[in-house]
């Protein structure tokens, strides 16, 4: 039996926010994902006039050829000043500081700590992939006890380096931020939670509410040197356990 | 004269700032400006401005690379140690073609040093500590009247040629009290098409320094710099001669040296002996060929600075001969001492 047009529905399309160019990442990435449901949050509220993001030094450096909003460089690890920069000039647009592990937790760890505590009207999305993508796989402030990588050959010794930084957790020893919440993308269920956060943390932002973390447990199967399908049972399995899912705070 | 008031340096470059349109000012505190950030705390919110102590100097230039990229008039300072830490931030605002004011006043180094005026990040002023092609336009006052209407100027070429300007003061400059007129502002309205205020009826801007692919070359970006660079050399060179017609000794001297030069040259006329002060007020662009025409006609050339040597370099690609050269300088927070200048001078002539 033919089927007619007219039995179709229209039920999935590209976001519109969503630059329709070819993927610079990795098979596998997170990135993708977040980006594209970053670009549907962005249609969803209808922001797309009025959205500043800034992009981190890191994998995720090209966030603005991929997203159809002002967009907006920052040197590494200072992502947090200049959003904090653009949001006091542009007080009614929605700014997104999109930063990684080495970016928000080593080298910026003083400006996303005080971001957080003057309680800056911005969305922060912090992508924990838990090692250095773009400059081949060194040890991250976020890299997991024993973990393999390039400057940790023999595996992370929490003797000599330190333990991995929870990075929900730091941020919620202080007052002013108002939404907080590790989410993962290595399935469906929970690629759509991370998009509730993030919808949770553009809205507070354009409810004038305050800071708003969102952490992305996401998958670095180039840098892992595992497949994309082992890299995400590696999150849930070996990441997930120390960095406990869920809301930290919600007012 | 009843037009005029009293403030200290660091204070006129706080309310210049303000007539010359500035509302957003971050900073992180360092004697011996910290009259500026005090200033600005309170006057700002006075005119509807921003006042943000930032977590770091790293922070506070980020935050002016942030505001500027909104389109917004915005500046930073701080002192010697401070400004070693902006250079990352510096390099990429002039990467990224952004404008913005810096003050430093300069305080005495390396490392710590101490909390005195000097001149002795000249280099780091006019050769930049930050990677990359890049120059930062350097103005060098040597009053509270200039400070103030250089604060205004600043404001201008940097809107003008979108990149970063620099005031050069010394904490001597910044610390002294001296009446002055409040300058006016320019009136000039430049436009910002590049700014990044959310791309409602137009195709995203975008605001960066990285140029990674072939079709976007960073060598025809840096080119387009150094074009920028080339009409500011060609037409904002700024310096003042005094004496210098008749002049056989000419001493060059920038800032809180020129001031000490200045009373040095007044003794030496009265004893006959014909010198003169030549006085960068940009050190970059450097007014290498006025220097160059003023030192053919002079015995010797005399630089004076508060440092062991960092202008003189300039000073000898102007003059290009050696033999002329002469240096005197202090450092560590001493000043110049103008019976020392006045020596050197006499001694030419003997």
């Amino acid at each position: 039996m033919e089927a007619k047009t007219a039995d179709f529905k229209y039920v999935y399309d590209r976001p519109k926010s969503l630059v329709d160019v070819p993927t610079h990442y990795c098979p596998g990435c997170g990135h993708g994902i977040v980006h594209k449901i970053l670009a549907e949050v962005i249609d969803e509220l209808g922001i797309r006039d009025d959205t500043i993001i800034v992009a981190p030094v890191g994998c995720s450096v090209l966030l603005y050829n991929y997203i159809d909003v002002d967009g907006c460089e920052a040197a590494h690890g200072r992502a947090p000043a200049v959003a904090t920069g653009l949001k006091r000039v542009h007080k009614d647009k929605v700014v997104i500081s999109y930063q990684g592990d080495g970016d928000l937790l080593a080298i910026g760890t003083g400006e996303a700590i005080h971001v957080a505590n003057r309680g800056e009207n911005i969305t922060t999305i912090f992508m924990n992939n838990a090692i250095y993508g773009m400059t081949g796989g060194q040890m991250a402030p976020t890299t997991m006890e024993n973990q393999i990588t390039k400057t940790t050959p023999y595996g992370r010794d929490t003797s000599d380096v330190g333990f991995p930084i929870r990075g929900c957790e730091l941020v919620n020893t202080l007052e002013s931020p108002v939404f907080i919440e590790r989410c993962a993308v290595y399935d469906v269920k929970h690629v759509l939670k991370t998009k509730r956060a993030i919808k949770k943390g553009l809205q507070n932002q354009i409810e004038g509410k305050g800071y708003s973390f969102i952490e992305v447990l996401s998958m670095c199967p180039t840098n892992w040197g595992i497949s994309p399908v082992k890299s995400a049972e590696w999150v849930k399995e070996v990441m997930e356990p120390y960095y406990r899912l869920g809301n930290f705070r919600d007012l | 004269m009843s037009d005029q008031i009293l403030m200290k340096g660091n204070e006129a470059v706080g309310e210049a700032a303000i007539i010359a349109g500035c509302r957003y000012y971050f900073a992180y505190p360092i004697t011996p400006q910290n009259e500026i950030p005090a200033y600005m705390a309170k006057r700002l919110p006075e005119v509807g401005g921003t006042f943000l102590q930032a977590e770091s100097e790293l922070a506070a230039i980020n935050m002016v690379f942030g505001a500027s990229a909104a389109g917004a008039r915005a500046m930073t300072s701080s002192s010697s140690p401070g400004i070693s830490l902006k250079q990352e931030g510096i390099s990429y605002i002039a990467g990224a073609e952004l404008p913005c004011v810096i003050v430093d006043m300069m305080r005495g180094g390396p490392g710590l040093g101490n909390i005195a005026g000097s001149q002795a990040d000249y280099f780091q002023a006019t050769r930049g500590g930050g990677n990359g092609d890049y120059r930062v336009l350097v103005i060098a006052p040597a009053s509270v009247q200039e400070l103030a209407d250089m604060t205004v100027k600043a404001f201008d070429l940097a809107d003008q040629y979108s990149i970063p300007v620099m005031i050069l003061g010394d904490g001597f400059l910044g610390q002294m009290s001296e009446p002055f007129t409040l300058p006016k502002p320019s009136g000039k309205n430049f436009k910002k098409p590049w700014a990044l205020t959310g791309a409602k009826g137009r195709k995203p801007n975008i605001i960066a320094s990285m140029r990674l692919t072939p079709e976007d070359l960073l060598e025809k970006h840096n080119l387009k710099l150094q074009k920028t660079y080339q009409e500011i050399e060609a037409n904002e060179v700024m310096y003042e001669s005094y004496l210098l017609d008749d002049a056989e000794y000419v001493i060059v001297a920038y800032g809180t040296s020129a001031r000490i030069s200045r009373s040095a040259i007044t003794e030496l006329r009265k004893e006959g002996i014909k010198a003169g002060l030549f006085r960068p007020l940009t050190l970059w662009p450097y007014p290498y060929k006025e220097l160059k025409a003023v030192s053919e006609r002079a015995k010797k050339v005399l630089t004076v600075e508060m440092s062991l040597g960092q202008m003189v370099e300039d000073v000898r690609l102007a003059v290009q001969d050696d033999a002329k050269i002469d240096f005197y300088g202090r450092t560590g927070g001493m000043l110049p001492v103008s019976e020392e200048i006045i020596r050197k001078v006499r001694s030419y002539g003997g």
